[in-house]
């Protein structure tokens, strides 16, 4: 009844540049926006919206679900092999829990702006471990930092034990320093390839020495008997540099708000970076002194940002598809696990990046068998169906799978989704007819008579059809 | 998609889909086939081709150590694993090729590092995002231009298998991928397809519907002309080898096949479960070479088997062995130019930490498969020029 009454109050909109502008936005700086939020915001100043989106990312929440550090049974405890085995499973199970525990957030967090920004900095600063408590850790970090101050964010990133793990940084020590960490600081989170010199990663690996981590306690501790104190050149200049002194050192490079405006223009732009905005981008976070918030800020407020060139042309990425799903629909998990195995069959979960140098992003997505999942997954999710693709078992689940002595993951095929149809109707105008409704849900733009196959008779079947195009598959 | 309730439309085939699907036979004869088996997890290759004529092995290995009559001999010091029994008969038909210490300079003990490295062939401090056979078609040979050139027996795509611009395709079953392209939906798109070919992304999803719908045509058409009567084992890895020799005796124009077996990440109670994935992998590897050894068609097809990494020398507390470094490689094929064991026995003695050190670097064997059987220049894929090997 209720139901019905809102039912008949949603007000059909209007296009207009204002309607395009808002859609663009948070197609970007969200994952999509609801019928009713796009009527709302286009009628707002965009100042105003800008206002809300960034007020909106103060009040957040962390991520909880691992509550302890599963530690491997020691070598003095004597471990049996039926230990080891409860030992695995265990920690594959936090992981999983972990992971399923961000996509869900993602999927429904108010703070929408800080968890798609916490998805940006988890693919640039890209970690695996096999331990989901220091996967949460990590992941906080992102969250807590991603509209923060960039000097923080790295130098909160390389204490962290999963940072200090993945990239050695435990086994850099004074007698014999490990440059991984080193060479990947550079490399990959700050400058890129060809702004310093081999000499430059030998030195700064030194002032790293003794950054690591207790297992007990899961929490950095700066080891000084580890700790190279003697003097080091970096970047042609000579002194006692420790790790931080380095942090700055290269902060203090024009070229590292240069590539880290790239990255961001990359990710919430175009996969070609125009030049001229990035250095304009890279200059304003230099001046404004790494501060992340009015960088992004200044992108969704340029004129660029909303050209045709940049609308509806990126390709969206696994998690950015499924999530989007999620918020359209209000999709509930009944059996929460297909959420890792969805990602696994489309190509991307989260907390299992193929490298250290992240997701390569774009085309790269898509493939044949990728493609077709992504068809299909609209009708997978929303219509009942079944999963055909098992996707593969994490490299990293090889243990797992050989002390379970199953060759490959039980596939959950029946999926036990439950969207939210009866409020995904409220949310629209009566009557709506396939073009308004493929103009909420579809980014770019769709030629009259392309959709003329459509069933307009019902919205529920002409979103789903909508959602299983190639044209849902960009933002 | 059982309860899809997608509306139908019309099913007409957009005429320039036509060419492709015209090409069959004609280009059979003389068609190289390569096979290539990943065993995933880190398969402990001391145990699988066992140095049983070396104290040491012994000495290390006191708890996993497999005992000298249960070797299947090759020779004086290595032998199979009992296990492997079926690959017997395999290798005094001079069908297989044992390459030891096969490794790179800098080995990465994890998992998905190492496998990343093996599927990009890159060095181990260089990140690439395409595979080593997805630069073979890159490459743009004249057998590589269609993307069933190289197919995946599985649901999903390695990277292995994506270049920059054109990627392999997975198949698991030819039948179920022909269903699922031919579903209204996806006709529909490709109807509309032609007006969106531009060089943008749009454009490329509609390339890759389009292919990925002829393809499965292809495929399917194709495939289903050959009836194999061979029997394989009931395993799903026999399954994908079963699949495969299906396409190849069939005379699809595909290049590359790629499939594999998971699960040797053995770090407890390897024997047990060692024994049955090398049991597993000797019966269909066998299974298949007979099965295309009676078609014809084993002198074209050659397969390589590798794994991410060995293990270390030393077994660890829990009756089973952690991360390692080199390891072997095995060929397979009815035109081995050096069948049986290809190099001397990996050294026990002088290790790298408790690692075998490598002596072949896994790139040479990717070169050796590049130049010798798929005819394109290594050093296109490989970005640097290998001299290669002489297996074949």
């Amino acid at each position: 009844m209720v139901a019905c009454l809102l039912e008949l109050k949603m007000k059909k909109m209007k296009r207009s540049d204002r309607t395009d502008a808002i859609k663009h936005l948070y197609s970007r700086a969200s994952f999509g926006i609801n019928y009713p939020d796009l009527l709302r915001l286009s009628k707002v100043n965009r100042d105003k919206v800008l206002d809300k989106m960034f007020e909106d990312t103060e009040a957040f929440t962390l991520l909880t679900v691992a509550k302890e550090n599963i530690l491997r049974p020691g070598r003095k405890d004597n471990p049996t092999e039926e230990d080891i085995k409860i030992y695995t499973k265990k920690r594959t199970e936090q992981e999983e829990a972990v992971n399923i525990a961000w996509v869900s957030h993602l999927s429904g967090d108010k703070a929408h702006l800080r968890e798609k920004l916490t998805l940006f900095w988890h693919g640039h600063f890209a970690c695996r471990t096999n331990n989901g408590y220091y996967n949460q850790q990590l992941n906080n970090v992102h969250r807590e930092h991603a509209l923060g101050n960039f000097r923080t964010m790295v130098i909160e990133v390389s204490k962290t034990p999963a940072m200090l793990s993945f990239l050695n940084n435990q086994q850099n020590k004074k007698v014999k320093p490990n440059e991984n960490f080193a060479r990947e600081l550079m490399e990959l989170f700050m400058l890129g390839r060809g702004h310093y010199t081999e000499a430059d990663i030998r030195e700064s690996a030194r002032a790293f020495t003794g950054w690591q981590f207790r297992a007990d306690t899961s929490e950095f501790f700066f080891n000084e008997r580890q700790h190279d104190k003697g003097s080091k050149v970096f970047f042609g200049k000579t002194g006692n540099f420790r790790g931080e002194d380095i942090i700055d050192m290269i902060l203090g490079k024009r070229q590292c708000a240069h590539f880290i405006a790239e990255r961001l223009y990359r990710f919430f732009v175009n996969d070609v970076p125009d030049p001229i905005h990035v250095k304009d981008l890279g200059d304003y976070f230099y001046d404004e002194n790494y501060e992340i918030k009015p960088l992004i800020r200044r992108i969704f407020s340029s004129k660029w940002f909303y050209q045709a060139n940049n609308v509806g042309n990126k390709i969206k990425s696994p998690i950015e598809l499924l999530v989007g799903l999620n918020r359209s629909f209000y999709i509930r998990y009944g059996r929460p696990g297909v959420l890792l195995q969805l990602q696994r069959s489309l190509g991307q979960a989260v907390f299992y990046p193929p490298n250290v140098a992240g997701w390569p992003g774009g085309t790269s997505w898509i493939d044949s068998s990728s493609l077709l999942v992504r068809l299909k997954l609209p009708s997978t999710l929303l219509n009942g169906g079944i999963i055909e693709s098992e996707g593969k078992p994490d490299p990293e689940d090889e243990a797992y799978l050989a002390t379970a002595r199953k060759s490959q993951t039980n596939v959950e095929r029946r999926v036990q989704t439950y969207p939210e149809w009866a409020r995904f109707r409220k949310d629209l105008p009566s009557g709506i007819n396939r073009e308004q409704l493929a103009y909420v849900l579809l980014t770019p733009n769709v030629k009259p008579g392309s959709m003329d196959n459509i069933d307009q008779s019902d919205p529920v079947q002409m979103a789903i059809q909508l959602v299983s195009t190639p044209e849902y598959q960009l933002c | 998609m059982r309860s899809s309730a997608l509306a139908s439309g019309a099913f007409l085939v957009p005429s320039f889909l036509k060419p492709l699907e015209a090409l069959a036979f004609d280009q059979l004869t003389g068609h190289k086939n390569l096979v290539i088996i990943q065993l995933s997890g880190g398969n402990d290759g001391l145990n699988t081709v066992v140095p049983f004529g070396m104290d040491t092995y012994y000495q290390k290995r006191p708890g996993i150590a497999l005992p000298p009559s249960d070797i299947i001999r090759l020779n004086d010091l290595q032998g199979l694993n009992p296990n492997m029994v079926a690959l017997k008969e395999i290798y005094d038909q001079g069908w297989m090729s044992v390459i030891n210490s096969v490794g790179y300079p800098n080995p990465d003990r994890s998992h998905f590092r190492s496998m990343d490295i093996w599927q990009t062939a890159s060095n181990a401090d260089e990140y690439l995002s395409t595979g080593w056979v997805g630069r073979y078609l890159d490459s743009n040979c004249q057998e590589c231009k269609d993307p069933y050139a190289a197919i995946e027996v599985d649901d999903s795509l390695s990277l292995a298998l994506k270049g920059s611009w054109k990627k392999g395709i997975a198949v698991k079953d030819p039948a179920s991928l022909f269903k699922n392209t031919r579903e209204p939906f996806f006709k529909e798109v490709i109807q509309a397809g032609d007006e969106h070919l531009h060089e943008d992304n749009l454009g490329y999803l509609y390339k890759t519907m389009i292919e990925t719908y002829s393809s499965a045509a292809y495929i399917q058409n194709t495939s289903k002309t050959y009836r194999s009567t061979a029997e394989y084992p009931q395993t799903k890895f026999a399954n994908q080898l079963k699949t495969a020799a299906k396409f190849i005796n069939s005379g699809l124009s595909t290049r590359v096949y790629y499939v594999s077996l998971s699960g040797f990440d053995t770090h407890t109670g390897q024997i047990g479960q060692q024994g049955r994935l090398l049991n597993t992998f000797s019966e269909g590897v066998a299974s298949f070479l007979k099965d295309l050894k009676a078609a014809g068609s084993l002198d074209d097809t050659l397969v390589m088997a590798f794994s991410e990494f060995g293990r270390r020398v030393e077994q660890n507390a829990s009756n089973g062995t952690d991360h390692g470094t080199a390891n072997n490689v095995f060929v397979f094929g009815g035109k081995l130019k050096k069948a049986g064991i290809y190099n001397e026995a990996p050294d026990l003695v002088n290790l790298d930490n408790g690692d075998l050190k490598y002596k072949v670097d896994f790139r040479e064997v990717y070169a050796t498969l590049l130049d010798k059987w798929l005819n394109v220049n290594n050093q296109q894929v490989l970005n640097k020029k290998y001299s290669g090997l002489s297996f074949i």
